[in-house]
């Protein structure tokens, strides 16, 4: 086709433009007049909310992607650069971190959205299989994502979900060994999967403008799920969905900004706050929330091969959804067997993602299987007949002259996926052992308006530099960091000066050392790992940068193993070297008590009690695992307000702009 | 006024305009410092991290250095010449008159006092950034013995001034002090 595109903006720049290139035609089209059904509920918003997190996802990928370093030896530390060096490191990550989250809870939404309201059935087919693509995707996408920051759980959740592949006969090992780059998990993997993890978005991207591009043509489908009849049944895109989605989008930004600022590791693990280790399984090994139901259905399964592949059959039957349900009406509103049925078959997928967070024995062993069968049978036999046999409601004429209401289904669907969601993360994994309960402790640091308490943590620096450091690294932290804790300049100097540093190598080329300066690291109190094991019977003492966010429920847990030290009781058969403690698991610990009362003597006149001593060091280590906590905390008062406000004025708007309509 | 519903056309304008548009407006400006509030961690993140700036300083051991050789040091990842000059290219340097020079600079604010022997320089060529050669006494320094640009010819004098070709100004002194007499910290 020659010639100009015939195009009618006032504005000349906008028309010669245009006229040659018709974007703004195109945009005009499908997004400013786009004829929209008119009775979209809040559910319609999620596909919005998708695109935009996509959106934020890329940017603040880029950006990690400009201090990361995708190399073994370096990755874990490049991660705590970003964290501790880089301005606003720690918000890009953890923004990046928490969106993984958050892309998949709106995905989920919107997936559900879909099986609801029937939005899979003709004509909007292949609209639906593209989103199943983009699910599996997104799903490669984060498990690769995952493996990055180079902690235990990113090495061993890489190791478990590469070796599923090696279920497949006779091919399975040569596909891991290719994926692997080697012989186990390491350097070459974690190279492309790094280059792989850059490069998913973009497909994604494009699969996504497929997703749309199909979506303008069938048009969208609405909570009844019948055609559009005539002009009165749609209003424009634009303004009407624009302001709807709009207010969903403060909303939803609202609350991924709650994970960022107040709960950053919430939905995270603590063995990735561990850098890799090869050679040894931290003891639950669990996936990330988002893929704990393909796992539930994975160990359901007794036999290797058959788990992977009913695993993979769980997404993969879903391309077939749309001819599995030969109901030929599409909302569930009108469908009263079915609608009770799409919410059981949603349960069974979070109780398969319960299950997957428990270790397979007893009940969850049992339920995994009730579940995991009617996950299939629903797909495969209840939808086939159930739409043969079912007498559906009658249906209204059109969606401006609807005879239904149906605002409280609305709410309880609500109600039930965000109580669902919300279940699966609050059931953290039972241990096997017996449980150590860990008193509770008062923290300067706890809760959205704490504050780390500078001058003990000042105090608990003294106690690392006189008893800790003498086996604990810390060696993510540098003399400048102190800075943080309301240090001096010119005692920060004197701090780094009175310690001897390597310094590179003389003119002679041999290894140099002198005082070190407030760049410096601090000063490892071994060379390497394994002199540090071998003056310490064996046993590593771990280095403490992160050792509050590397246990569960960290500050607790360090001041109860710090004062739990007691003589063991009679019963115990303690071995040689091992110290009896009340809350270490197992309760035999290689570090002999290392506070007591009147260990140190504090400048500023504290009573040197044990119990004023573990505070100190804890508030101190609090503070050195997550130096942003306090900026992090008060950045996230003023989004939260922010976005509130946001909210609020868009709501207003959307009142103003629907006012005609409803 | 949200059930105020005559009178509309079908773009859903409310009879109301004022009100609308006051809160189109509040909620493009939201908006717009929204996206602000989340290029400006973005933008910031590509300055210098803590760990670059805090690396800001490095000292320098003067005594290996002979009369008439310089040294190169890195310092922020840049190269620092550090020359010990002879009494001549001293004399040289000092007896250059500002009418002679393109970027008119004494060789006493090049230098501090009871330290002349000595020339900290910035080294790179403020034409295009390539490195200067010099400081070997066997390698091309220019008709002014001081130092001189492979690339594209500029000629500096023993005070690191521009004397001939594209470069536009002097050779920058960075800031530095001497520690002792035979040490310099620069930074
Ligand atoms: S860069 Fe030195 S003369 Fe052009």
């Amino acid at each position: 086709m020659a010639g100009l595109h015939k195009s009618e903006f006032a504005n000349p720049v906008i028309n010669w433009v245009d006229s040659r290139l018709p974007i703004f035609t195109m945009m005009q089209k499908e997004y400013g007049v786009f004829p929209t059904p008119k009775n979209f509920n809040y559910f319609w918003n999620f596909g919005a909310l998708a695109m935009v997190t996509l959106v934020l996802m890329i940017v603040t990928g880029i950006f990690l992607a400009m201090n990361y370093q995708p190399n073994t030896e370096l990755a874990f530390g490049s991660v705590q650069h970003i964290m501790r060096d880089v301005n606003f490191g720690w918000l890009i990550r953890y923004v990046h971190q928490n969106g993984a989250s958050m892309f998949f809870m709106v995905t989920y939404i919107h997936i559900f959205r879909g099986l609801y309201y029937g939005s899979y059935k003709a004509p909007r087919e292949l609209l639906w299989m593209l989103g199943v693509i983009i699910l599996l995707l997104m799903m490669a996408t984060a498990f690769m994502g995952y493996v990055l920051p180079w902690g235990q759980m990113s090495y061993w959740g890489a190791t478990v979900i590469t070796n599923l592949f090696s279920a497949f006969p006779v091919v399975g090992p040569k596909i891991v060994t290719l994926l692997w780059g080697g012989f186990s998990v390491d350097n070459p993997t974690l190279n492309r999967f790094f280059a792989l993890h850059y490069l998913m978005p973009f497909v994604l991207v494009g699969v996504v403008f497929l997703h749309v591009a199909a979506l303008h043509i069938t048009g969208s489908n609405n909570p009844l799920g019948i055609d559009v009849k005539s002009p009165q049944d749609t209003v424009p895109f634009h303004p009407f969905y624009t302001i709807k989605d709009s207010v969903g989008m403060c909303v939803f930004l609202m609350i991924w900004a709650g994970f960022v600022c107040f709960a950053p590791n919430l939905l995270g693990d603590a063995n990735n706050f561990i850098p890799a280790n090869p050679l040894q399984t931290p003891a639950d090994i669990v996936p990330e929330w988002y893929f704990l139901p393909y796992y539930g259905i994975l160990r359901s399964v007794p036999n290797k091969l058959l788990g992977v592949c009913m695993m993979f059959a769980s997404i993969l039957l879903l391309l077939a959804l749309p001819w599995l349900d030969t109901s030929k009406v599409r909302s569930a509103r009108f469908r009263p067997i079915f609608r009770i049925l799409v919410f059981v078959w949603c349960a069974t997928f979070v109780g398969l993602g319960i299950c997957g967070a428990h270790k397979p024995e007893g009940i969850w062993v049992i339920l995994s299987r009730l579940f995991a069968f009617y996950y299939f049978a629903h797909l495969l036999v209840v939808l086939p007949i159930l739409g043969k046999l079912e007498r559906p409601l009658p249906l209204p004429e059109s969606i401006s002259n609807p005879v239904v209401r149906a605002a409280l289904a609305r709410s309880v669907a609500v109600a039930a996926i965000v109580a669902a969601l919300l279940g699966v993360q609050s059931l953290s994994p039972a241990h096997a052992e017996e449980e150590i309960v860990l008193p509770a402790q008062k923290w300067s640091f706890a809760g959205v308006f704490g504050t780390v308490d500078l001058a003990s943590a000042q105090r608990g620096f003294q106690i690392y530099s006189e008893v800790c450091a003498n086996c604990h690294s810390m060696k993510y932290l540098h003399y400048r960091d102190l800075a943080g804790i309301g240090v001096e300049p010119g005692q920060i100097k004197a701090i780094a000066a009175a310690v001897t540093v390597p310094q590179g190598t003389n003119d002679e080329g041999e290894a140099k050392e002198g005082p070190g300066t407030p760049a410096d690291q601090f000063r490892s109190p071994f060379a390497n790992d394994k002199q540090a094991r071998a003056r310490n019977n064996g046993a590593l003492p771990p280095d403490l940068s992160l050792m509050v966010n590397a246990r569960e429920d960290g500050a607790n847990h360090v001041y109860a193993i710090l004062t739990g030290y007691a003589d063991a009781p009679s019963t115990m058969k303690m071995q040689d070297g091992m110290n009896y403690n009340k809350y270490f698991p197992g309760h035999q610990i290689a570090m002999p008590q290392p506070l007591r009362d009147g260990q140190v003597t504090y400048a500023d006149g504290t009573p040197n009690t044990l119990d004023q001593e573990a505070r100190d060091v804890v508030t101190f280590l609090s503070w050195a695992a997550n130096p942003e906590q306090t900026e992090r905390k008060q950045l996230g008062i003023r989004v939260i307000l922010y976005l509130g406000f946001m909210a609020c004025v868009t709501y207003a708007l959307k009142r103003k702009i629907w006012a005609a309509v409803h | 006024m949200a059930h105020s519903t005559a009178s509309t056309d079908t773009h859903g304008h409310p009879a109301d305009p004022s009100k609308r548009d006051m809160l189109e407006l509040l909620a493009g400006a939201s908006a717009a410092l929204l996206g602000a509030g989340i290029a400006w961690p973005l933008v910031s993140s590509m300055n210098p991290a803590k760990d670059v700036l805090a690396l800001s300083s490095v000292e320098v051991d003067l005594a290996p250095i002979a009369a008439g050789q310089g040294i190169v040091v890195s310092w922020q990842g840049k190269p620092i010449f550090v020359r010990h000059r002879t009494p001549e290219e001293v004399k040289a340097a000092q007896d250059a008159k500002p009418s002679e020079l393109n970027d008119p600079q004494s060789d006493a604010a090049r230098t501090k006092p009871g330290h002349e022997t000595w020339m900290v320089l910035i080294g790179i060529c403020t034409h295009l950034g390539c490195i200067p050669l010099g400081n070997k006494a066997t390698d091309v320094r220019g008709e002014w013995g001081g130092w001189f640009c492979p690339c594209h010819g500029s000629q500096y004098d023993t005070s690191g001034r521009i004397r001939k070709g594209p470069a536009p100004t002097n050779l920058a002194v960075p800031p530095y002090a001497f520690e002792s007499d035979s040490k310099i910290k620069i930074g």
